[in-house]
């Protein structure tokens, strides 16, 4: 099993949410909005320039800073 | 009997608005929540069986639970707690093709023990999608009605209108689907339940918990939010670190059971969606925020939009000066000579004038953020300025309010309520008013043609080709923006120090805006404008009349009147044609003007003000000026044609003023004007407070004196500084 963070992601690359990290704020509000583990996550796009990313859970697309995203840490579907 | 209230909640971008006006129609009352500064809409709904109901619209959200007094205003409105009326009934809109996340929002609701309705949303795209939904079944699994609608075709509205009244009818109330916790999370809640106030839980057991549950969620060490009982505060604290130390993870538990329960409910009641649902979304967005073209053509719309600022409003605002100046002009007719048409004329009438010439101009830019809003885009630029925006200690959200500020820094301070934060929204007020507000804009223009050569005169020309006169007045926009930004820079890395709250932002399918929605978001911002502003402009426009109108009886230094009878009698004895007397009467009457101004209290307080202004390169008149600039930056104008004898009739078009203002010379006889102390007055300009009506706004939306005091004082201070550098290091490099 090989562990990575949703900021490694390159678009189109999935995998299902193992960790939730970050502040209490943040990652309630990350919770909140779907991202518990479990979820499978799928890597829209990616604006390295802009340090955006977007990501889709449960049919809804959410948009992370990159640098905020190492909260979240996926396992990768393929081996998962 | 009482007219029924019924709340409207759902999710950001959930086609909650349109909803709402498909229900009610054209006329919403636009208000605040009690004791706080947060929009509260509500409007007539009629409903089927006769009754007539309010609709209270529900800021948007995706949860209930609250760090910040804003958020909290949904818990609020919906529960009933403190100073909020219990609604009879709760629609929540949930947006079908996103069915999972809206759900959780609707579960918390039903938590809360109210009479609910779930509109479902969106049905239009699902049925062009072939994705089924059993309505009956998800109402079955709620235990509430479930009504189809498609806010933007107006399907359904009358079934979910019928629904609203079987609601009220009735006497049942919503149940939690979600089994409560066991284990120490469970104790928890057990734990914080007799804290619940009686008022907030009205007896009922299962609401009881479940607002315990919401205040385990929200509160903690550095929430912001009030009216929470203290020992209500210190058993949830004392409750988190007792699950904490037990090894257990609350806030997880909790969002975690509720979406295994929605996605079991999910996977019964809906098919799969296909993933081309958003094929037009995401073919746009391949395009609008990818990292070659996206930033182009961000750039470009923005081009745009000022490009349509200043070209497609020019016409307006000449429509609505003329107006205003025929309007003064036949009320000066009718009234008597006095000091009550003075009044009316100067006071009045000039003070109206002074808020509705920037309409044209505010209008057409939140016509521009509307349609940005409503068609998706400006969560695109968002998206794209996040970066920039983090760099200088700003969110992506702070991106409206400072193009707001381009038209007036009212309705931008106004629009940092959306941020989540306190001291990003504290920093984003603090920098907002730097950014160049179409009342600068006059000044500039006045300034720039008298001082500055024209293209067609010598050296009006820069490299042969640009235009000197345009070239400094994108300067001084490019200058106020960049300041504003520094600002932002320092004031963020010292006074509200801290990081800037992490982003999550929804980029929303792309729409058509309707342009009912567009219309209606553009006239209530602009109704700030006028309302706020405009009744301090108003104010102050007055008060400034009656500093340059008063004292009166003044020991005058030629008897005027007399000199005025023996221009008209030889005049006419020695057969001087007719308009030839009158210029001589009306120069006659603005040496007159000229001399009581100078000893009126104003022109008093601009002599007082000179020593403070002249290392600037400005004299005493120009002090009356700014003076008069306090009640609107434009003011400065007409104030400056009282100062000079030409009436207040005057414009930024006016040759004679700028004629005026280049004949202007020092008692030595130096000119006042040069281009340099040009520059010195439009960078004062750019950077001093000189807005009432924007103190009084932060005043109220800060709830304090302390952060009005604060940017006057610092504004004012950067642009004496500024302008000192400007006007001293010219004259040390040789210029006058």
């Amino acid at each position: 099993m090989s562990h990575l963070l949703l900021s490694d992601l390159s678009p189109g690359a999935s995998g299902v949410l193992n960790r939730v990290g970050g502040s209490r704020a943040y990652r309630r509000r990350l919770l909140e909005l779907g991202f518990v583990p479990g979820t499978h996550l799928k890597l829209i796009r990616r604006l390295d320039v802009g340090n955006v990313l977007e990501v889709e859970l449960r049919e809804s697309r959410v948009s992370l800073r990159i640098s905020e995203a190492t909260v979240l840490e996926l396992v990768t579907e393929e081996t998962s | 009997m009482s007219r029924s209230v019924v709340a409207i909640a759902g999710n950001p971008n959930c086609g909650k608005t349109t909803l709402f006006n498909s229900l009610t129609g054209v006329h919403a009352k636009v208000g605040n929540y009690p004791g706080i500064t947060v929009e509260r809409r509500e409007a007539a709904l009629h409903l089927p069986d006769g009754r007539d109901a309010v609709l209270l619209d529900i800021p948007g959200t995706y949860s209930l639970s609250a760090r910040t007094a804003e958020e909290q205003i949904a818990i609020s409105a919906i529960a009933g707690l403190n100073r909020f009326q219990d609604p009879d009934a709760v629609i929540v809109v949930v947006d079908g093709t996103q069915l999972a996340r809206n759900l959780y929002l609707a579960l918390q609701v039903l938590e809360l023990r109210l009479k609910v309705v779930v509109a479902l949303n969106m049905c239009d795209v699902l049925e062009r999608e072939g994705v089924t939904v059993d309505t009956d079944k998800l109402s079955e699994e709620l235990g509430v009605a479930v009504v189809r609608v498609s806010a933007i075709r107006g399907d359904g509205i009358a079934d979910l209108k019928e629904a609203v009244s079987n609601v009220l009818a009735t006497d049942g109330v919503s149940h939690g689907v979600v089994q409560r916790l066991n284990g120490t999370v469970g104790s928890a809640v057990d734990a914080v339940m007799p804290e619940i106030p009686e008022g907030w839980s009205r007896g009922d057991d299962e609401r009881r918990a479940a607002l315990a549950t919401w205040a385990l969620l929200s509160l903690d060490e550095e929430d912001e939010l009030w009216e929470v009982p203290e020992a209500l505060r210190e058993t949830v604290l004392r409750q988190r670190r007792l699950v904490e130390e037990a090894g257990e993870d609350l806030d997880l538990q909790v969002v975690s059971a509720r979406y295994q329960w929605i996605d079991g409910a999910c996977a019964r009641v809906m098919g799969e969606l296909p993933g081309a649902l958003r094929r037009f979304t995401d073919a746009f967005d391949r395009v609008l925020i990818s990292p070659i073209v996206g930033f182009p053509v961000f750039l470009l719309v923005m081009g745009m939009v000022f490009e349509a600022l200043f070209t497609w409003s020019a016409p307006l605002i000449d429509i609505v000066s003329n107006v205003m100046s025929v309007f003064g002009e036949s009320l000066g007719a009718v009234l008597p000579e006095g000091l009550l048409r003075d009044f009316v004329t100067d006071g009045l009438v000039a003070g109206v004038g002074a808020v509705i010439v920037f309409l044209p101009q505010i209008l057409m830019l939140f016509l521009f953020i509307s349609l940005m809003e409503d068609s998706g885009y400006m969560a695109r630029a968002a998206f794209l300025m996040d970066r920039i925006m983090k760099a200088i200690g700003l969110t992506g959200r702070a991106f409206v309010p400072m193009l707001s500020g381009f038209a007036c820094a009212i309705p931008a301070i106004m629009a940092t309520r959306t941020m989540e934060r306190r001291r990003d929204r504290m920093l984003t007020m603090m920098v907002v008013p730097i950014m160049t507000c179409s009342a600068r804009l006059p000044v500039y223009t006045l300034i720039i043609a008298a001082l500055y050569p024209a293209p067609d005169q010598a050296g009006g020309k820069i490299f042969g080709f640009f235009s000197l006169q345009a070239l400094l007045m994108v300067a001084m926009y490019l200058f106020s923006t960049v300041l504003a930004l520094v600002a932002a820079a320092v004031l963020g890395r010292t006074l509200f120090r801290g990081e800037s709250s992490p982003l999550l932002l929804e980029l929303p399918p792309y729409r058509w805006p309707s342009p009912f929605s567009v219309i209606r978001q553009m006239w209530e911002r602009s109704r700030l404008f006028v309302t706020e502003a405009g009744t301090v402009i108003l104010t102050c426009t007055i008060v400034l009349w009656v500093l340059l109108t008063f004292p009166r009886d003044l020991a005058l230094s030629r008897d005027y009147a007399q000199e005025a009878v023996t221009i008209e009698v030889t005049g006419v004895a020695e057969g001087v044609p007719e308009n030839a007397i009158i210029d001589q009467l009306s120069v006659l009457g603005g040496l007159e003007d000229a001399e009581r101004l100078r000893a009126s209290w104003g022109g008093r307080l601009g002599r007082t003000l000179e020593p403070v202004i002249a290392p600037l390169g400005f004299d005493w008149k120009i002090g009356v000026g700014l003076i008069g600039a306090f009640a609107a930056r434009e003011v400065f104008i007409s104030t400056m044609g009282v100062v000079y004898g030409m009436g207040d009739g005057v414009d930024e078009e006016t040759v004679p003023l700028r004629e005026h203002l280049q004949a202007e010379v020092w008692p030595d006889g130096r000119r006042v004007y040069t281009p340099l102390v040009g520059l010195s007055l439009m960078v004062f300009f750019a950077l001093a407070a000189q807005c009432m009506s924007t103190l009084a706004v932060v005043k109220r939306e800060t709830r304090s004196y302390r952060w009005p005091v604060f940017l006057f004082s610092y504004m004012t201070g950067l642009a004496w500084i500024a302008s000192f550098c400007v006007y001293q290091g010219g004259r040390l490099l040789g210029y006058c």
